[in-house]
């Protein structure tokens, strides 16, 4: 049983008892009230989640809150259960992926990763070309040989060659580009308790450590896209 | 409380089929032929009827022009879409087809948009399963593949409208099997369902916990199927004609069907033969006959099949999943009968796939058992819930031409995701927003889903308003926008240009048009009911014989209405509405008395503690099924 703390109001349907998501009392779904992803799950805005519960606690409110078991409810109700479950999907979805939680918490400290990529956006359209992120310093030099690997792979595609010694190159690249992104994941988390331990008051630690875990983030992205057209010229 | 019932429908490329669940089992609700299929073949005959069916059958030969198949295949598409089904489809488009109109199909004479030929089909089941309950269905689940796109899930709710049907809840197909598999044995663990039917391809991995079936990821093609065989087949018989005899029959559509009709038996036979025997009556008396061994059809048969295997490769990758943490494969689709295609999927997923259920009917068994869900379970679906995924990624053009991803591919829906947008001029009042779905990197690449114009956007400078604009997927897999100027508060106004399918005012008049078609339905349903209410009445004569007030009555009067109740029940069997109800308002006149003798004694029952319902007729389980009035008089 989910016991949830934000919200609480009356049942519009039985006017007694203390309602969050669902009235805990007579089990009906109530209005949407505005919750962060984590306050939609009681959680504390913190980044260490243990996420078998959260799953267990997705599946429970699931149950609780989806459109089909409104299908004979009135007009409002079956609304209310229509915004509560994406509310619900949207929350568990960004929560249980360590990423995504990072990058959300973040966000919600002010962090706006957008206006990166919109500063990118604006730059690939007075060029006219596509989206190029900044390439992280001590990456340079690999990334650089990389491309040309990729690029000269595409070519050789297209004139119907191919070169297994620079493919097995290439695909040795990438793993290792696997494991850098593996251990920038675990180079995040190791922030996570630092972060969780830091109190509220002490803005000077939370700064510090959350640029680590933004910086850690863009390369991560970096190396994720880079896999990515790798994996596309790999043709998998 | 309304009990009518809510049936689940498969509407299939070249089946469809519908159910219900009795009991604690779903079952399929045959035609008026006995039989359990409803090949989705639409015809006009001679006299501009519609017919349905495998009664449409024979017409895809004796006059291809007034018949058509596989109609899924462009449902929720546009011209440019459909070149290629244009070669391999005797599709007859309409002559006056505009670009960026929704496609129109000739029948004889008549043209008709893709969702109203899948509405005369969907009509039919409907039809099927009124006369199944003798009593009116008008709320159904209808599934789709998985990989539908919300253009093609829209054109089938379309057509669920035109065929007067509140479509409660649009399915994907695998996950609607996975639900009849998963009816009687709860079991946890990851299902694959690999479903390869008439004309569309779909997989999809499952997660199921106690009773949750929570869709990890599903990949697929709307456009794989039976059907890319059959036209293999066809291709090869029209080049063998060419050679040996010197004639063309690409374009002769009567000669084409019967080769497509020879090649699909052939297809058939070879599941369970090794050799199989082509035999075609040609025009001017000629005949093609050819020996096809299975070895031969597997080859021929290999490069489409195969096409299988990255929507498999990539769903698994999504779902972040190796084939030998799979624990059980399902076989969906009559597709999947073939040999070669178990052989494939048997090596892809290191395992023996399951077929325990008519790989035909599963899908819709599955939608009947969510249809239960939907109406507010029964025993039989006790804590099963279903949490499906959107198969594609949606997205917003941004500058440049390039796609910005706001809901990922294998989302469980609802989702949601909401973007911020402001002005670019001062005092602009519109705000254009171009939505894709699709995985690609440009928008060019993606499939155009809809425009949006944010309009009314009060007066202010550049980059002063704050427009939230809220995209929700719900349930069906279907895209809702809604927008909010945060500044004023006041809700948007949208105005949606959908690049693919018909505006709300297009289907409202479809469903005026279907009436012409509708007659036939019209009329059975004045039976129906006329039937029901006959039923009602004779029913409550017979509590009426029991009570007191029955002794009252002169014996001219009980023999009278003992004469007028057996004119009703003669007239009841009929198929003449208007009779029935002749002969129900004379017995009603009749009863009179006796309705007032009793409604004396009912109240002075009532006086002495019991209620008139009891006195009266009461909602048993014996009583009839409740029916609304009938709308028209």
């Amino acid at each position: 049983m989910v016991v949830l703390a934000n919200g609480e109001s009356t049942c519009w349907s039985c006017g007694q008892m203390r309602a969050t998501h669902f009235c805990t009392s007579c089990g009906r779904v109530q209005p949407p009230a505005p919750a962060d992803h984590f306050a939609f799950f009681g959680l504390p805005r913190k980044l260490n989640v243990d996420v078998a519960r959260l799953e267990r606690d997705f599946y429970e409110l699931s149950r609780r809150l989806h459109p089909d078991l409104y299908g004979t409810a009135a007009a409002r109700e079956q609304e209310w259960s229509l915004e509560q479950t994406s509310k619900l999907n949207d929350a568990y979805r960004t929560l249980k992926d360590p990423i995504a939680r990072t990058r959300y918490l973040l966000r919600l400290q002010g962090v706006e990763f957008e206006e990166q990529s919109k500063a990118a956006t604006e730059k690939a359209r007075s060029t006219g070309q596509l989206k190029q992120q900044v390439v992280p310093p001590d990456l340079l030099e690999d990334v650089f040989e990389l491309n040309l690997q990729l690029e000269e792979l595409r070519t050789q595609k297209k004139m119907g060659e191919d070169d297994p010694a620079l493919l097995e190159e290439v695909g040795k690249q990438k793993l290792s580009l696997e494991t850098r992104q593996d251990t920038l994941l675990d180079e995040l988390k190791g922030y996570w308790n630092e972060w969780d331990s830091t109190v509220e008051g002490d803005a000077v630690g939370r700064v510090r450590v959350r640029d680590k875990m933004v910086d850690l983030l863009n390369r991560r992205n970096y190396i994720r896209n880079l896999v990515r057209d790798v994996n596309e010229v790999l043709g998998n | 409380m309304s009990s009518e019932r809510i049936v689940g429908i498969d509407l299939g490329t070249t089946n469809s089929l519908v159910a219900f669940m009795q009991g604690k089992n779903p079952v399929v609700i045959p035609g008026d032929d006995g039989l359990n299929l409803v090949p989705s073949v639409v015809a006009l005959d001679e006299h501009e009827q519609i017919l349905v069916g495998n009664s449409a059958r024979k017409y895809l030969i004796e006059t291809p022009e007034r018949s058509v198949f596989s109609i899924k295949r462009l449902m929720g598409r546009g011209m440019e879409d459909i070149q290629e089904e244009l070669k391999l489809f005797p599709f007859r488009l309409a002559d006056d087809l505009h670009s960026g109109e929704v496609l129109r199909i000739k029948l004889g004479q008549k043209a008709f948009t893709p969702p109203e030929i899948s509405a005369f089909i969907l009509r039919q089941l409907k039809r099927n399963a009124e006369r199944f309950f003798n009593a009116p269905v008008t709320k159904a689940v209808i599934t789709v593949p998985a990989y539908f796109n919300d253009a093609q899930r829209q054109a089938t709710k379309d057509a669920g409208r035109i065929a007067g049907i509140e479509v409660l809840r649009l399915v994907n197909e695998p996950t609607a099997a996975s639900l009849a598999y998963g009816l009687d044995k709860k079991q946890n663990g990851i299902v694959a369902v690999y479903d390869l039917g008439g004309g569309t391809f779909d997989i999809s991995i499952l997660k199921l916990h106690d009773g949750i079936f929570e869709v990890i990821s599903t990949n697929g093609d709307t456009h794989l199927g039976g059907d890319d065989i059959d036209n293999v087949l066809i291709r090869i018989a029209l080049d063998d004609i060419r050679g040996d005899m010197g004639l063309d029959l690409s374009r002769n559509g009567e000669a084409v069907a019967r080769i497509r009709k020879a090649v699909i038996e052939t297809k058939i036979a070879l599941s369970s033969q090794t050799t199989a025997h082509l035999d075609v009556e040609l025009p001017e008396g000629k005949r093609y006959q050819r020996e096809i061994s299975r070895a031969q059809f597997e080859q021929l048969i290999q490069p489409i099949i195969d096409r299988t295997l990255a929507p498999c490769k990539q769903a698994l990758k999504d779902a972040g999943l190796k084939p030998e943490q799979i624990d059980e494969v399902v076989l969906v689709g009559g597709s999947t009968r073939i040999p070669k295609v178990r052989a494939l999927v048997e090596s892809l997923f290191e395992r023996t796939p399951h077929t325990g259920l008519n790989p035909d009917e599963v899908v819709a068994l599955g939608a009947a058992v969510q249809a239960t869900i939907l109406a507010g379970g029964s025993e039989a679906t006790e804590n099963m819930l279903l949490l499906d995924v959107t198969p594609l990624s949606l997205g917003i053009e941004v500058a440049g031409g390039v796609t910005d991803k706001i809901i990922l591919r294998n989302s469980t829906i609802p989702a949601s995701a909401t973007q911020h947008y402001t002005t670019q001029i001062d005092g602009q009042a519109n705000v254009a927003i171009h939505v894709l779905q699709g995985e690609r990197e440009l928008a060019k690449d993606c499939r155009s889903l809809a425009r949006f114009d944010l309009k009314g956007i009060p007066p202010m400078t550049a980059g002063m308003p704050r427009i939230e604009v809220k995209f929700l997927i719900d349930a069906n897999g279907i895209l809702h926008v809604s927008a909010r100027e945060q500044r004023s508060g006041k809700a948007a106004e949208i105005e949606v240009q959908p690049s693919y399918g018909l505006t709300d005012e297009q289907v409202e008049s479809m469903i005026l048009d279907s009436f012409d078609y509708a007659e036939e339905d019209f009329r059975q349903r004045q039976v129906i009911e006329a039937r029901n209410e006959a039923a009602t009445i004779l029913a409550a004569l017979e509590k009426g014989r029991q009570s007191p007030a029955w002794g009252q009555l002169t014996s001219a009067e009980k023999k009278q209405i003992a004469k007028l109740e057996n004119g009703l029940v003669q007239v009841r069997s009929e198929d003449d509405y208007a009779a029935i109800r002749k002969a129900i308002d004379t017995l009603n006149q009749a009863t009179m008395r006796l309705a007032e003798l009793m409604m004396d004694s009912a109240v002075s029952t009532a006086l002495t503690g019991k209620t008139m319902d009891e006195a009266d007729l009461g909602e048993g389980p014996s009583a009839p099924h409740p029916v609304a009035k009938a709308e028209f008089k």
